[in-house]
């Protein structure tokens, strides 16, 4: 957002001017409606969209956790998740991968990327809780007002980010290439190929993981128990420091991960601020499945990439992608204010 | 117990994903995705630049005679994310101002360099200063068209001619500036040629036009669309600046098959597009103008940059070798960039009115105003709105790598 046009070709330099694409100024015939291509299309932008939702489920995780407990947005989110892709970045570089994709037998192609994912998922859960102790638990100790911690994350997205830009500079690291996707499955001309099945694949289990973790463990109950009551949890005998130490970590851990399957698909995806646009997704796909609630999340995630990619192919272009997704946002939150699955990371039930 | 065991089962349910997932990623055949595009047309590669016999030298005949005040300027980026084109233009400039104060020991012309950082907020007040110094008849800049567009009236205002190496904006020329010249083809000229370059020298039957959200990209969209007529009337498409997801877009050109995409925009936008489709299968060309050409597009698109070209008004400079090696002087050692070769005859121009003997900002803007020569880029004289009468745009494409020159496209 803030310096959308760092790092471009200055050459023509109409970046300077004033940007936007005005719909209104291109006449009567600024929407159009292509049900040709959107049926053509269709199962394949389901597919995209169900892989590129994946990954914003697993983004949201983090949102919504953390929202479950202190009802609090963590805006900071977006920059834990890029710090993950970096470590993906430098993971993979070290490990000899580049700009072409590696000549590596499938047990060592799995053992790299399960060790990238690794280091990612420590990494960014590593920032996550440093950034807890040090933007929201001092606010918290002095009893600081919702807005305060609002305001700290909007400024403590902004610091990493300048952090990132002054050690990195503006423009994207190389692309890293982690295999040529092969096509797995063919259903009547609907390709899947191995780089979709993957991420779909380990995205869902990780947050199945997750999941069951919360639901059916010893500290996932004390996080429950946190989320709907924190002072009865604490005289029941729950550590709420350490529950909420524990939802930063799981929501860091799981960003890591996801920044292991964005880089699969946006193999230049470590820039600065690249994770911006994503992190707004990702909250909005926490909102439209219910913020708090776990399983909200992942379907809000999917619901958000495919209705996103048959919007765009509709109306002819790919411009309208988040026009649709957050019109459709607002039109369901009409309906349900609390999100299609509602609040309930504190219930019981979940 | 009942704990343990639903860990272990959840444990194993995550490595079970794992292997599974990393065995689809190289158990697939190696088919073909499916996709359009045709064999690969072969350009080869052009090594040499023929080096225009008459261009005028900024060395002159070495009798020169003139005030140790005379002045030029440079205006443009020299530091900021954007710096490099504006570094490459000053570099040129310096060669020549150097070649010239050598060659000319009664004829000193000083260069003085103001820094704008590409920025159209700061650089009114920085051409604000740079014209008031009375010393300075005349001016190279500015850079980027924002920029240009913002401080053009203060140049008029002052009197002051000034030749822009690389802004290429096509309204820069509409707004009634006498002192504003430009040393290179716009936009509308850079579209016409891009089409004739992907149906002529490529071939293509039919072709995908994909535009960002810039009025560079709109602007180029339109005139290449124009061009193309009915070869890409059924494929088109839209991206947003900071788009990092192209799935749609990739989806549309695959199901369009076509033998070419030309992308209106910057590298930013332009490399993970490319890469995303190739990685869907598309085994066409792809086609960028000058917002693409750059290091940082093969960089950020990786091996799937291989099938991309480029469209550019800037001269290959790095291929005059005379020009090359005394640019490295300059540079500290570096090769000739985008728009160096540019600012060199730019600054040519307004050495040569300086040593025939010009002392005033008026006769300078006369000289340029009427100048009928060749220069090492091309032959340069220009109409009455500062547009040059005569333009080429020069073809590029990526080899092993790299961006090399592939000859003149129109």
């Amino acid at each position: 957002m803030p310096v959308a046009h760092e790092g471009r070709v200055p050459v023509i330099s109409t970046i300077l001017l004033a940007q936007g694409h005005d719909l209104l100024a291109q006449g009567p015939d600024w929407i159009k409606f292509d049900v040709a291509a959107f049926l053509g299309q269709f199962w394949s932008d389901t597919i995209d969209g169900l892989t590129y939702g994946a990954i914003y489920a697993l983004v949201a995780m983090g949102y919504t956790m953390v929202y479950g407990v202190l009802q609090l947005i963590n805006f900071a989110h977006s920059e834990v998740f890029i710090v993950g892709a970096y470590a993906v970045f430098f993971t993979l570089s070290a490990l000899g991968f580049g700009t072409s994709a590696p000549n590596l037998s499938t047990a060592a192609l799995v053992g790299d990327l399960v060790l990238a994912m690794l280091v990612a998922m420590l990494v960014s859960g590593l920032v996550a809780v440093l950034l807890e102790r040090v933007a929201y638990r001092p606010l918290r100790r002095r009893n600081a007002p919702r807005l305060a911690f609002l305001i700290t994350a909007i400024g403590a997205s902004f610091a990493i980010q300048y952090a990132i830009f002054a050690w990195r500079g503006p423009n994207p690291e190389p692309a890293i290439i982690m295999f040529r996707p092969e096509p797995v499955f063919d259903i009547g001309g609907v390709i899947i190929t191995s780089q979709q099945l993957v991420i779909f694949v380990a995205a869902i289990v990780l947050m199945i993981v997750t999941d069951q973790f919360v639901n059916r463990t010893r500290l996932g109950r004390g996080l429950r128990a946190v989320a709907q009551d924190p002072d009865t949890a604490t005289l029941m005998g729950v550590n709420k420091e350490r529950v909420i130490v524990l939802t930063f970590l799981i929501g860091g851990i799981l960003a890591g991960a996801a920044a292991l399957f964005y880089m699969m698909r946006v193999p230049a995806g470590a820039q600065f601020n690249g994770g911006f646009i994503l992190g707004i997704k990702a909250f909005a796909a926490a909102v439209l499945g219910g913020i708090g609630n776990i399983r909200g999340a992942l379907l809000g995630g999917l619901l958000l990439g495919v209705i996103g990619n048959y919007g765009a192919t509709l109306f002819g272009n790919g411009q309208w992608i988040d026009v649709v997704a957050f019109v459709v946002l607002v039109a369901i939150l009409m309906i349900r204010p609390t999100g299609i699955l509602g609040e309930s990371l504190g219930r019981a039930r979940v | 117990m009942a704990r343990a065991r639903r860990i272990a089962t959840i444990a194993s349910a995550a490595a079970l994903a794992v292997v599974l997932a990393g065995c689809a990623a190289n158990s697939g055949s190696s088919g073909d995705t499916g996709s359009g595009g045709p064999s690969k047309v072969d350009v080869p590669e052009v090594t040499t630049l023929p080096v225009p016999p008459n261009a005028v030298k900024p060395a002159g005949n070495g009798q020169a005679q003139c005030a140790p005040t005379t002045t030029i300027a440079f205006a443009g980026a020299q530091s900021g994310a954007n710096a490099q084109l504006g570094i490459n233009i000053l570099n040129g400039a310096q060669l020549a101002v150097n070649q010239h104060n050598e060659a000319n020991p009664n004829c000193q012309v000083q260069l003085k360099k103001f820094d704008t950082e590409g920025d159209p907020g700061k650089a009114p007040g920085i051409v604000t200063q740079l014209v008031s110094e009375p010393a300075t008849i005349g001016a190279l800049g500015l850079p980027f068209s924002g920029e240009s567009k913002a401080t053009g009236g203060i140049f008029e205002q002052a009197g002051l001619v000034h030749l822009t190496p690389s802004a290429t904006n096509p309204s820069l020329t509409q707004n009634g500036w006498t002192t504003f010249f430009r040393a290179l083809g716009n936009d509308s000229v850079q579209g016409p040629a891009a089409a004739k370059f992907i149906t002529g020298t490529l071939g293509a039957k039919k072709v995908c036009v994909i535009q960002d959200d810039s009025d560079y990209g709109i602007g180029l969209a339109t005139t290449t669309n124009e061009a193309l007529g009915a070869v890409s009337a059924d494929c088109q498409d839209k991206v947003t600046t900071g788009q990092k997801d192209f799935s749609t877009v990739a989806n549309k050109v695959i199901a369009a098959k076509p033998d070419a995409v030309f992308f209106a925009g910057y590298y930013a936008e332009g490399a993970p597009l490319d890469q995303q489709l190739v990685t869907k299968g598309f085994t066409g060309a792809f086609v960028g103008p000058d917002g693409v050409k750059d290091d940082k597009f093969i960089q950020q698109a990786g091996d799937a940059s291989n099938n991309a070209f480029f469209t550019c008004p800037c001269v290959p400079g790095e291929l005059l070798p005379e020009f090359a090696d005394a640019y490295k002087g300059v540079s500290g050692g570096g090769a000739p960039g985008t728009y160096s070769l540019e600012g060199y005859d730019s600054a040519t121009i307004l050495l040569a009115g300086i040593d025939s003997g010009i002392t005033d900002r008026a006769g300078l803007l006369n000289w340029v105003k009427n100048y009928d020569a060749d220069g090492f880029s091309k032959h340069f004289k220009w109409d009455g709105t500062g547009e040059l009468a005569a333009t080429t745009v020069y073809g590029y494409k990526v080899q092993a790598g790299k961006i090399v020159y592939v000859g003149t496209i129109g």
